[in-house]
């Protein structure tokens, strides 16, 4: 029987590469090291719904139609369309996310990634003020002080703390979890919090202010910080500020605390300067949680083809990008879109109210193995093969290292890659007349 | 009885879990709850399993209610997904995030059940 040594799992941003998968007859039958998210994601191919074929919705109902039938109404779709959102393109391929800027191009749409709704402000934050970071491999081996920032890894990255961070063993960390100080900065005592050894609950939404107050003691200025700060008093700032600059390599990772939150991209900004104080004094660097598996690739592939990461509007004919005006919450928000394509992501159950009432309203393509709450207001959807499991493909890591994806079983699906470019094709046939 | 709140969304391990079954009632137990701490759900006189209706300016939903002894006095949590959705806030400050986190909410008991996830969004298509 085929065992598969060292593949990847495409779930989260952490992007484990070191998984054990058997497969029997064309069935994967036994995961060996993957956590609760990544074994749902490959048992799951044996015991969830999956979109079994084609569909277009006729009378209010999905209705099964042959992949030629959907491709020609998808493309009639986004050739009438004025103004087509394209989102998601982050649980698949950097392969398949190439052709779907091709995509958006050729059909003058605005494409954007799932940072819309996760690391978009860390990314605005980096353009503001750079973004110091390093490896995974240099946390592993370096760091001795770590701080979880508005982030719960046991829930969202649950083998990040051993393979990555807190209780990993590097080259100068071979004491693993003893050798490190392990630091929560959060609104309340997630399961991450009950393992560090410094918890710090801040009242929500008063992230800024608690990283003003540090920067400042960093800086010399501890005299400027009030008896509390962010419900934080003044006593337990100056020791985690010490903590901090006493440390040999410190790492704050951090989440959608950090960009969710009032202040949002400006929580990231301030956090980038502290970076930069700490610096003065140490090594210090930062590193964004990650959430889809290939988000951070979406980004990449974006930027080295367009000179931005997310939210691309492509209405003029070249790449423009404001993601406050071109982000696909504000398009939809504003009730701009006439139609949308969404891939290997869900909108329909990760936007708000007010956004999926107007995407419900509009023709939505959709492009996924499963289905889910954006199924239940598309009206074309494509049945896509699971890429890292059905299809081989490049993803990259929240650290910006790409690893290669295999393939581990067959697939009857086409993949997100293979429907792109026929959708392209068919809209460039119709445009052209060709 | 109501109670003012501060609500926030997010990830757990239970909601990541089922990312791609969401058409399945695990999806569901995973995320049509909210979060508040013991004190915060007796003072509603609920306990876990009640129906809660959790209101804020941008809609209501009815979600099951649960005991979290990590959250401090008036911090409400419901996971990620559509149920939480139906009341965070649209607005993205121009930045492009909206707001799931830090959204004023109402909290009461409720003789009303959860929606499932299709019969939530088939609300959106007859909007």
């Amino acid at each position: 029987m085929p065992v598969i040594r060292d593949a990847v799992c495409s779930l989260c941003g952490s992007l484990c590469d070191d998984i054990t998968v058997t497969v029997e007859n064309n069935k994967i039958t036994k995961i060996e090291n993957a956590c609760i998210l990544g074994h749902s994601k490959f048992v799951g191919m044996l015991e969830h719904d999956r979109i079994e074929t084609p569909m277009i919705r006729k009378d209010g109902e999905l209705v099964p139609v042959s992949y030629e039938e959907a491709i020609e109404a998808a493309a009639k779709i986004l050739v009438n369309s004025k103004r087509t959102l394209s989102y998601g393109w982050c649980s698949t391929s950097c392969e398949t996310v190439s052709g779907a800027i091709q995509l958006a191009e050729e059909t003058g749409s605005v494409i954007d990634s799932t940072a819309n709704v996760c690391h978009g402000p860390t990314a605005l934050a980096a353009q503001e003020k750079g973004s110091p970071s390093a490896t995974l491999g240099e946390i592993k081996n370096r760091a001795d002080v770590i701080l979880f920032w508005g982030c719960n890894p046991v829930h969202a990255h649950p083998r990040h703390m051993v393979r990555y961070s807190s209780f990993s063993k590097g080259l100068f960390t071979e004491k693993g979890r003893r050798g490190r100080k392990m630091i929560v900065v959060d609104v309340r005592k997630t399961d991450t919090a009950k393992l560090s050894d410094k918890y710090v609950e801040i009242e929500q939404g008063s992230d800024l202010l608690l990283v003003t107050a540090l920067r400042s003691i960093v800086n010399g200025r501890e005299d400027v910080i009030p008896e509390t700060v962010a419900g934080v008093p003044k006593a337990e700032i100056l020791e985690l500020a010490e903590i901090l600059k006493n440390a040999k390599f410190v790492c704050i990772f951090f989440g959608m605390g950090v960009t969710q939150s009032r202040s949002k991209y400006k929580n990231g900004d301030a956090m980038s300067s502290l970076i930069s104080d700490l610096n003065q004094h140490t090594k210090a660097v930062m590193i964004g949680m990650r959430g889809h598996y290939n988000v951070t690739g979406f980004g990449q592939v974006a930027t080295w083809e367009t000179g931005f990461p997310m939210a691309i509007d492509f209405a003029r004919g070249y790449p423009y990008y404001n993601p406050g005006e071109t982000g696909a919450n504000d398009l939809l928000v504003r009730e701009e879109p006439d139609a949308a394509i969404i891939a290997a992501a869900d909108p329909g159950a990760h936007f708000p109210q007010k956004a999926v009432r107007h995407l419900a309203r509009i023709p939505v393509i959709q492009i996924d193995p499963y289905p889910n709450p954006t199924t239940e207001i598309a009206d074309v959807v494509f049945p896509a093969a699971v890429v890292g499991i059905e299809a081989e493909g490049t993803a990259y890591r929240m650290d910006a290292i790409s690893l290669r994806m295999k393939k581990l079983i067959d697939s009857k699906f086409k993949t997100d890659e293979e429907i792109v470019k026929d959708l392209t094709e068919k809209v460039r046939k119709l445009k052209r007349g060709a | 009885m109501k109670i003012k709140a501060n609500l926030i969304s997010g990830r757990t391990a239970a909601q990541g879990a089922h990312l791609e079954a969401k058409t399945h009632k695990g999806y569901f137990d995973a995320c049509a709850y909210c979060e508040l701490n013991p004190a915060d759900l007796e003072r509603l006189g609920a306990s876990e399993g009640s129906s809660l209706k959790v209101t804020t300016e941008f809609g209501d939903v009815v979600v099951f209610a649960k005991a979290n002894e990590g959250n401090p006095d008036g911090l409400a949590f419901i996971p990620m997904g559509p149920w939480a959705n139906a009341v965070l806030s649209p607005d993205t400050h121009g930045c492009g995030m909206p707001g799931f986190k830090g959204v004023p909410a109402e909290i009461e008991v409720t003789n009303e059940k959860p929606l499932d996830m299709k019969s939530l969004m088939k609300n959106y298509r007859e909007a």
